[in-house]
């Protein structure tokens, strides 16, 4: 069991039209284990591409392949074997318990007429305790807090036993130790050999995890590769339109900070 | 439920001599009733009863899996147009056949061609969203209703109009062992189409995105939970009339014993619906000597559950 990423040339937009594409000619290659940052403007496709690999838009262009098997020739439920998604803002209608939620991951592996078996709890109970939320079981997920609910939809993704874990904004709207629980816990999956394609709105989260960071805006990956080459200030001030500084800190952290310069400051320092 | 059922009524037959009467045909009992007695029981009581847990059973199970499908616990199965439809259909075989087996198939029909001008409605870039299916179902619902109301003003006021008003009202006294044979079996099927797939009613109620991220072709499942709890929906109505709230609060008192999950919460709604409704309908025909529409009484009890249900989940949550 492997998780190597091929994507290639690929492309979607709402209509046929050319100038409708929200983006184009997307590349990306990644390595089984690798984790894969995908930053970019409001509104730049990042969601939209996220989907477009678990095809759940069909892409206007392109292909993606896991350890050299096309996704677009695979049913909904083959996909889910080696491909899990974690969406970005899900509300569930009714207060299912956290148990309940999770074991769905199982759902490709279970038929059409039958309900979850031993094993399927067993391995629910299993990514549960994984992920650290199996104390959690019983509660109601309407009565989790932001953080919690996040665990969940990835211990849900986990009983799929993907090879690949797409996550869209895992850390939006949590605090910042939830956000690092967060990117520790998808640390530790990347370990085992999962590999991971995560959108953040953070740069900060590719200096702490990623292998590989791509930029997303105006409709193509502006910029790709490793962090420490990729994002430097110009690149993100021509993707956020704010002068950020990019600052070293070593002091046995040995990791590069983005911060963003206020304009007061730059006027202040004109002025001085 | 349904022996007391059995023993109450009109005619008044002690309970130890219904339940004689009841398995007279299975084993050898010695015939100490009379021939009144008999048919009262067997002929008029007997079948009103098992409509009475089919419709119930039929419009609970449906109301769980409709609210499941469109991820809203206010939705009740007459959500697509079906009971509007029916009614139609209803109105126009009473209007033009006055005869019952052409009511009951002619509004069913006309519920299942309204659900599916629904669905047609709702259909864009082959894809059926939830929220076009639930707008589309008010159209075609109020497009019939609107027709309905036609019918009934052009109807004979002295005898056409009461029976249709009669009907949209909801009652069991049409039932015969006849026309339950018919039906019978499209209940039964539908209902455990609905009841095999019920653990991905679950899955659907996370909304179809998620569904389809979890490997489920979710246009199919949504097709054959649809179209079943339609049917099954359309058989109530055809035999029964319209009535409301069943389908609806029955799913809410489910859920507050066994959970959201609708693995348990289907079958439980099955049976809690079979059996209110048939304690309604026994108080329809037994409370005053003319018998109430029991569409009438299930309004008349199921809202006050309903607002204290929803101000009970308020007050939890």
């Amino acid at each position: 069991m492997t998780g190597r990423v091929d994507i290639k040339n690929l492309s979607f937009g709402y209509t046929d039209k050319i100038e409708d594409l929200i983006f184009s000619d997307i590349h990306i290659t990644l390595k089984p284990g690798e984790v894969f940052c995908l930053l970019g403007p409001n509104g730049s496709g990042k969601s939209t591409l996220l989907k477009c690999i678990a095809r759940l838009l069909k892409p206007a262009t392109g292909r993606v392949t896991i350890d050299g098997e096309d996704l677009t020739a695979m049913s909904p439920g083959h996909i889910a074997g080696k491909l899990g998604y974690v969406p970005q803002s899900l509300v569930s209608a009714f207060p299912f318990t956290v148990e309940e939620i999770v074991i769905m991951g199982r759902a490709s592996q279970i038929s059409m007429i039958s309900s979850p078996s031993r094993q399927d709890k067993d391995k629910a109970r299993d990514s549960m305790e994984k992920i650290g939320i199996a104390h959690l079981a019983r509660r109601p997920c309407n009565r989790l807090s932001g953080g919690e609910w996040q665990m969940v939809l990835i211990a849900r993704a986990l009983t799929q036993s993907p090879r690949v874990l797409l996550l869209d904004e895992p850390t939006s709207h949590l605090d910042l130790g939830n956000q690092v629980k967060i990117l520790e816990k998808v640390n530790s999956l990347s370990k085992e050999g999962i590999t991971i394609i995560m959108a953040s709105h953070f740069p900060d989260h590719a200096f702490l995890n990623a292998d590989q960071v791509g930029i997303l805006k105006g409709r193509s990956m502006k910029a790709l590769g490793k962090p420490d080459k990729v994002l430097t200030e110009e690149v993100l001030f021509a993707t956020y339109g704010i002068h950020i500084r990019v600052i070293e800190v070593l002091d046995g952290i040995n990791r590069k900070i983005c911060v963003p310069v206020l304009k007061r400051n730059e006027s202040m320092k004109e002025n001085s | 439920m349904v022996f007391s059922s059995l023993g109450l009524g009109r005619v008044n037959i002690p309970f130890i001599q219904t339940l004689k009467i009841l398995f007279s045909p299975i084993f050898l009992i010695e015939s100490d009733w009379s021939a009144t007695a008999y048919s009262v029981v067997m002929d008029v009581r007997l079948p009103r009863i098992l409509a009475g847990l089919l419709v119930g059973a039929a419009l609970s199970v449906s109301g769980a899996a409709f609210q499941g499908v469109f991820q809203n616990p206010l939705v009740s199965p007459h959500i697509l147009g079906v009971a509007s439809g029916a009614g139609f259909g209803a109105a126009l075989a009473i209007l033009f056949f006055d005869n019952i087996w052409m009511i009951h198939l002619i509004s069913f029909l006309f519920g299942l061609a309204s659900v599916g001008m629904t669905y047609a409605l709702s259909r864009v870039y082959k894809m059926t969203p939830v929220l076009m299916l639930v707008l589309s179902g008010i159209v075609v619902g109020s497009l019939f209703s609107a027709l309905t109301s036609l019918l009934k003003y052009m109807a004979d006021p002295l005898n056409k109009m009461p029976a249709i008003v009669f009907w949209l009202l909801g009652s069991l006294n049409q039932v015969s062992f006849k026309n339950l044979l018919i039906t019978l079996p499209v209940f039964i099927i539908c209902m455990t189409v609905l009841l095999m797939v019920r653990w991905r009613i679950n899955l659907l109620s996370m909304g179809e995105e998620d569904a389809r991220s979890l490997g489920i072709n979710t246009e199919i499942l949504k097709a054959v939970i649809i179209v079943s709890a339609t049917i099954a929906t359309a058989s109530a109505v055809c035999i029964s009339g319209i009535i409301g709230w069943i389908g609806i609060m029955i799913p809410h008192i489910g859920r507050l014993i066994v959970g959201p999950d609708h693995k348990h919460l289907l079958p439980i709604s099955m049976v809690i619906g079979a059996s209110y409704l048939v304690a309604v309908d026994t108080i329809a025909r037994t409370a005053l000597t003319t018998e109430i529409p029991i569409g009438i009484l299930t309004a008349v009890f199921g809202a006050p559950v309903f607002a204290f249900l929803l101000r009970k989940s308020q007050k939890a949550s």
